[in-house]
């Protein structure tokens, strides 16, 4: 494990100039999913914004290969991925599907669910951006409460965003994981650590969207921080069942320093119609999700 | 030495499957082609068959498996039909458009709404332009022999081949069908050898979205756009006749079985009157020449094996002479006739052959065809042309219409 950045593999496997929006999250956590995968890995994904950092055919700044398929079909293409090299006897291989939260929550879940129960060995990465970006913003069912969309555009989404990670450890994965790119080393350890685990892995990433959520650029890392630190995005993993906090939310849970989510929610432009009931019952889910955290972690 | 064995349509399939050696095997249950998944779980898990069988949870993922699978240099089979074919849909584009050697047995049913378990072709005949080559099988015999055969096309021509059988009539009707020697299947059909595979040691972004037009790669080299990979799967699905008739022949050298290839003809050589139509509904029409012909008609059938690519040329060698053509077809293109009918008649133009054609449509969602109410259908046709009537609504056969 490294202890800091100089012990993550120096190799890049994406060159610079891609095809993402200036100060995409997306951009920064792919970078170093890459390095802790390594080589000796194929990437299957569907239409999203992952496939537009990928190029324009023929070229692609990308040096790992990489399938794209529909919308719907992700975790079923890492299933014929995974058969295929079987029958072929590559084993060694490791197969990563990797889908927003549009492809995950709302499209993929039917193939997520049958190659999950069905302990499909592979890992599963869904980039949360909270909405149909590569679209233009509309409401996913991992858009949070208050927050307007192109589809949501005058009255904000009405519903909390879906619990997914409830949904996957509910088909008793090998191991489950939560990262974000602004903690980049909490990020590749857990890429380190999957690429080890037989069976089926799903890593969740937040990912902070400059256009989507409408703050500037610069902000990613910064926005990344504010998700965590007010517990909105709590990092941990779930291995055997066993619950752990990781890196930053770690030492928030032992110190107690969590943020209020005001501080995170006042700096995004798609939060600016949010009412102070809203705000109240953001806070409630946030606090009462994280209680449940915190309780799992003392188990 | 033959080894002929009595058997169903859906076991003749999974045999033939097995014979392919095929490597991936994906599919999700649906009547009437629920029995072939479940052989080839038999073969897979008892051994017989050395192959991943993914049991996945749907139509969708069951030909997404065999997407991936075969990108990476896997012989890849799976079947259905009715409605999950349509909800394959997607992939079935996906699956051409990425020139892959899929092969697929459709089991013939009518889709909803309403229900229906039964047999018609609706299910294949809306998939017509997806890509994919489509064979239409008249025995058992035919469809083991043609999942063989569709491998070697599939692979030479770089596109998916669906092999349809009529649900019930064919997938549960009990027939002799003769197992090929599994050393000369593999003689005819050695292993797959993809020209491109996914993988680390060549990484690449397959299916990349592409720009409307052609454009330069790193070196300069300007490469396909959208619509010049689009040509090529045409160009490929035109090139495919040829291939199909080849594989045709030396299948009949090697097995001592004919199919036909592109298409069939019974009792074509005077045959003034001709009966055409795909599949087990073709294969009726044969009895309806015998009857026709006991009454002094000049009667014969030609069967339309292939329905895409559409074998324009050679059917109008098959027509020539025929003074009235009847098409029998269980399918239909909605406010319009059936699909075969158009092609057909498309395939005429401007050619010598204008023999009046008229269209029944019979059989949907499994209403029974006889012989002999094809022939009596015929015949009726063929008086009405005598007088002159060239042009005729399209007849629903044994359907009450007020």
């Amino acid at each position: 494990m490294p202890e800091n950045l100089f012990k993550i593999n120096a190799k890049e496997y994406i060159l610079p100039g891609t095809r993402a929006c200036q100060g995409c999250g997306l951009s920064l956590a792919y970078r170093y999913a890459l390095k802790a995968l390594r080589e000796n890995t194929i990437v299957t994904l569907p239409a999203c914004c992952l496939c537009v950092l990928h190029g324009i055919y023929p070229s692609t700044p990308v040096m790992i290969p990489a399938l794209n398929n529909s919308f719907a079909s992700t975790a079923a293409s890492a299933s014929g991925l995974v058969a295929g090299l079987q029958a072929l006897n590559r084993t060694d291989t490791t197969v990563v599907a990797i889908a927003g939260d549009g492809g995950t929550f709302d499209m993929g879940i039917q193939a997520l669910s049958g190659a999950a129960e069905r302990g499909t060995d592979f890992i599963y990465v869904c980039y949360d951006n909270e909405g149909y970006m590569n679209t233009g913003t509309q409401r996913s069912s991992a858009t949070p409460l208050g927050a307007l969309t192109t589809t949501t555009p005058i009255a904000t989404k009405q519903q909390h965003k879906k619990d997914f990670l409830k949904i996957m450890e509910a088909h008793d994965i090998a191991y489950l994981a939560t990262a974000s790119p602004s903690y980049p080393i909490d990020l590749y350890d857990k890429f380190v650590k999957a690429k080890k685990i037989k069976g089926t892995r799903y890593i969740h990433l937040y990912i902070p969207c400059p256009p989507g959520w409408a703050y500037p650029p610069k902000d990613t890392v910064k926005m990344g921080r504010l998700a965590v630190e007010t517990g909105i995005a709590p990092l941990f993993e779930v291995e055997n069942g066993r619950f752990r906090f990781t890196g930053r939310s770690k030492s928030i849970a032992e110190r107690g320093n969590r943020l209020p989510v005001i501080n995170y929610l006042e700096k995004q432009g798609r939060f600016k119609k949010m009412n102070i009931e809203q705000l109240h019952q953001v806070q409630h889910w946030v606090d009462g999700k994280w209680q449940e955290y915190q309780r799992r972690s003392q188990e | 030495m033959s080894n002929v064995q009595i058997m169903t349509g859906n076991q003749a399939a999974a045999i033939g499957a097995k014979l392919s050696n095929v490597q991936v095997v994906a599919a999700y249950p649906i009547t009437p082609q629920s029995q072939l998944a479940e052989i080839i779980s038999q073969y897979i898990e008892g051994g017989e068959l050395k192959a991943e069988y993914v049991r996945v949870e749907g139509e969708h993922s069951a030909l997404t498996v065999c997407i991936s699978a075969s990108t990476v240099g896997a012989r890849v089979f799976t079947a259905t039909s009715a409605n999950g074919l349509l909800y394959m849909h997607e992939q079935l584009h996906w699956a051409a458009g990425s020139r892959l050697p899929i092969v697929m047995c459709c089991v013939n049913r009518g889709v909803g709404a309403p229900w229906t378990i039964f047999n018609d072709q609706q299910d294949s005949i809306s998939q017509r332009d997806t890509g994919w080559i489509q064979i239409y099988c008249r025995n058992n015999q035919e469809i083991l022999d043609t999942i063989i055969q569709s491998y070697r096309i599939a692979e030479e021509v770089y596109a998916p081949v669906m092999v349809c059988y009529d649900g019930f009539v064919l997938s549960h009707t009990m027939m002799p069908v003769d197992i090929p020697d599994p050393e000369k299947v593999r003689e005819f059909l050695p292993p797959y050898q993809a020209h491109t595979i996914l993988s680390p040691e060549d990484p690449r972004t397959l299916n990349a979205v592409l720009f409307p037009w052609r454009r330069a790669n790193s070196e300069g080299v300007i490469c396909d756009g959208y619509m010049e990979m689009r040509y090529k799967l045409q160009a490929a699905l035109e090139s495919s006749p040829a291939v199909i008739g080849e594989t045709n022949r030396r299948f009949a050298e090697v097995f001592g079985r004919d199919h036909g290839g592109l298409s069939w003809g019974y009792r074509t050589e005077d045959a003034e009157l001709i009966m055409t139509g795909m599949g087990s509904v073709a294969s009726e029409a044969m009895q309806a020449a015998d009857i026709l012909r006991d009454e002094g008609i000049k009667a014969g059938v030609v069967g339309v094996r292939v329905f895409r690519p559409f074998p324009a040329k050679d059917l109008k060698e098959a027509f020539r002479g025929a003074k009235g053509i009847v098409i029998f077809e269980k399918g239909i293109s909605y406010g319009y006739e059936g699909a075969l009918c158009s092609d057909l008649k498309a395939a005429f133009y401007g050619s010598e052959n204008q023999a009046p054609v008229h269209n029944y449509i019979a059989g949907l969602g499994g209403r029974d065809v006889k012989a002999r109410e094809l022939a009596d259908a015929a015949r009726a046709s063929w008086m009405e042309m005598q007088k002159g009537i060239v042009e005729k609504p399209t007849t629903w056969l044994n359907c009450y219409t007020g």
